[in-house]
């Protein structure tokens, strides 16, 4: 067995990589909505859940439990394959666009069978463009979804969400253009690597100061791709019901929304990666700030304390029971990070990573609770008439820069 | 090796059922829908040729920008199924033979292209930097000139989309 571990050993690596990153995956999605229900409720000053476990914790499986056992009725009159065919598409689309994303620079401090193990499951040269081929081909489970319903208002939210994503990808696409000519490469890893070389600078040595132009083109152009308000016409409630998932119910439903949580996930990790760094932390390197290397055990040691004491006093029992042994967890992983110097480094990089993540998912939910939405033609004016010039703008002036500059 | 080839026909395969599919559905999306198979498996093909960047390409332009706006216009226009008509007669005689024919000249232009490929040796390994290099030095004037001609193909849609103005 184990010379066949050996052996095999990047495959079943590979393999199991890629359950651990289904499974977190699905669960942060799950709590992505817990937290913008949350979130979006605090900001229109109501509770948000709150009944299914303490904080309404439990929520998510609950809602999941509900997708899983309601019925799903296929209505009279729907193009059966492509009906089924077009949230399986939405999903698995959705799903293998994390697959390029880095989230660590360095392999696991220990080898698994000989193997570097790095966190991220592929590695590869061409990444950012395999993202936008999977973008582009993730625009058909919504438009399939609007057509096979054969019902009126499906088809007008999968019309708009092809015309809005057909016009919004050619801003998308050119506003990172920037970014790779910096980078010099299409690889995730090279160009959080370029951004690496002042790393005295701190934030003043990431991309998204000299690509400004390029970031706000990009992250408006992401958010309209993703559907998300300000540009969700595809599924606005107000004019279409729900848009292209009308005549969808139970667990079909719960993959299209599945699959735009992770799409902003992807998003997210994408702004991070090519504007905000990615890994790179935004203190400055210098030898006296090497104390900003426990931060992770500073904010995670309080924060679990935080969640112990308010579980004491929680009303429930089960609050009682289980709030206080989250908060332990918590602190304990504070605690052997503190302790334990290697696993502290190893840590920094994902931690800056997921905390910017967590900041843009955030921004997302920020959005949804503050902007109205776009009418129809200001979104397609806005695509065509601002952010494609100015994108465009964007890589004239980098290239022009960038020539000038000269080889470095 | 043999990896590599058994991936290359099982694309090979999905390629070719895409193209009959896109040929005998009914139905104008699921043609559609065909092509995008067809598109996607040769993107494929590319990439176990290790062309990543025409891989890449071949899947947003074909498989997204161009069939994204097939199957928009097809949505649009509300499109039915289609009818079957009787086979033209000139398609009915000549065709098989033709077929044949050109099946035939692709055949022995592979078989051609094939020895010469084993006696050099190495596949020309197409990278983002080699294509663009060819692109942009030595076929920069016929580049120009294609983008110019898409860019007045484009000016001339526009202007007959605007006539009834």
């Amino acid at each position: 067995v184990n010379a066949f571990l050996f052996a095999n050993a990047t495959l079943i690596i590979t393999l199991v990589k890629v359950a651990l990153l289904l499974f977190i995956v699905l669960t942060v999605n799950a709590y992505l909505t817990w937290f913008e229900r949350k979130v979006v409720a605090h900001m229109q000053s109501r509770w948000g859940p709150h009944r299914v476990g303490p904080h309404g914790l439990l929520q998510p499986l609950a809602d999941g439990a509900k997708f899983l056992l309601k019925e799903d009725p296929t209505p009279a009159g729907v193009d059966k394959f492509t009906y089924f065919l077009a949230p399986l598409m939405a999903l698995a689309l959705a799903l293998t666009s994390i697959a390029i994303i880095p989230f660590g620079p360095n392999p696991l401090p220990w080898k698994i069978w000989g193997q570097d193990v790095y966190l991220g499951i592929t590695n590869l040269n061409i990444g950012i463009l395999a993202l936008f081929a999977i973008t582009a081909l993730s625009v058909y489970g919504v438009a399939l979804a609007g057509w096979s319903s054969n019902s009126k208002y499906p088809l007008l939210g999968g019309l708009r969400s092809s015309a809005q994503m057909v016009s919004y990808e050619l801003a998308l696409t050119m506003s990172v253009v920037g970014v790779l000519l910096m980078a010099g490469s299409f690889n995730l890893r090279d160009i959080i690597t370029a951004q690496s070389h002042h790393l005295e600078r701190g934030i003043f040595g990431w991309n998204v100061w000299p690509q400004i132009l390029g970031f706000f083109c990009f992250f408006i152009a992401a958010v309209a791709e993703t559907n998300r308000v300000p540009f969700d016409l595809p599924e606005a409630e107000s004019e279409l019901v729900a848009g292209f998932h009308t005549e969808y119910a139970s667990f079909k439903f719960a993959m299209f929304f599945i699959a735009e949580y992770t799409s902003m996930i992807t998003v997210s990790c994408l702004c991070t990666i090519m504007f905000f760094g990615g890994w790179l932390s935004p203190i400055p390197e210098l030898p006296w700030l090497h104390f900003t290397h426990y931060l992770p055990s500073a904010i995670l040691i309080p924060f679990g304390l935080w969640v112990i004491w308010d579980g004491i006093r929680y009303e429930t029992i089960f609050g009682r029971v289980v709030l206080p042994a989250i908060g332990t967890v918590i602190t304990a992983i504070g605690v052997v990070l503190a302790v334990f110097p290697a696993v502290n480094e190893f840590v920094q990089g994902p931690f800056w990573l997921l905390a910017k993540i967590g900041t843009f998912l955030f921004i997302y939910v920020w959005m949804r609770g503050t902007l109205p939405r776009f009418r129809y033609d200001q979104l397609m004016s806005f695509g065509w008439k601002l952010l494609l010039p100015v994108s465009i703008a964007n890589v004239v002036i980098t290239a022009f820069v960038l020539l000038m500059r000269g080889p470095q | 090796v043999t990896a590599q080839l058994a991936i290359f026909f099982i694309l090979a395969v999905i390629a070719v059922l895409g193209a009959l599919s896109l040929i005998f559905q009914r139905h104008p999306i699921h043609s559609a829908l065909s092509l995008i198979v067809v598109m996607v498996a040769l993107a494929g093909l590319y990439l176990l040729m290790g062309a990543d960047f025409v891989a890449a390409v071949q899947i947003i332009v074909y498989g997204g920008a161009i069939m994204v706006l097939f199957i928009f216009v097809i949505m649009l226009l509300n499109a039915g199924i289609e009818e079957r008509t009787d086979v033209s007669k000139l398609a009915g005689i000549a065709g098989i033979p033709l077929a044949v024919a050109l099946l035939g000249f692709l055949a022995a232009a592979v078989a051609r292209s094939s020895e010469s490929a084993q006696g050099s040796g190495q596949m020309a390994l197409a990278s983002t930097k080699e294509i663009s290099t060819m692109l942009f030095r030595e076929f920069v004037y016929p580049f120009e000139l294609t983008s110019f001609l898409i860019l007045v193909a484009i000016l001339g849609a526009l202007v007959l989309a605007q006539r009834d103005n």
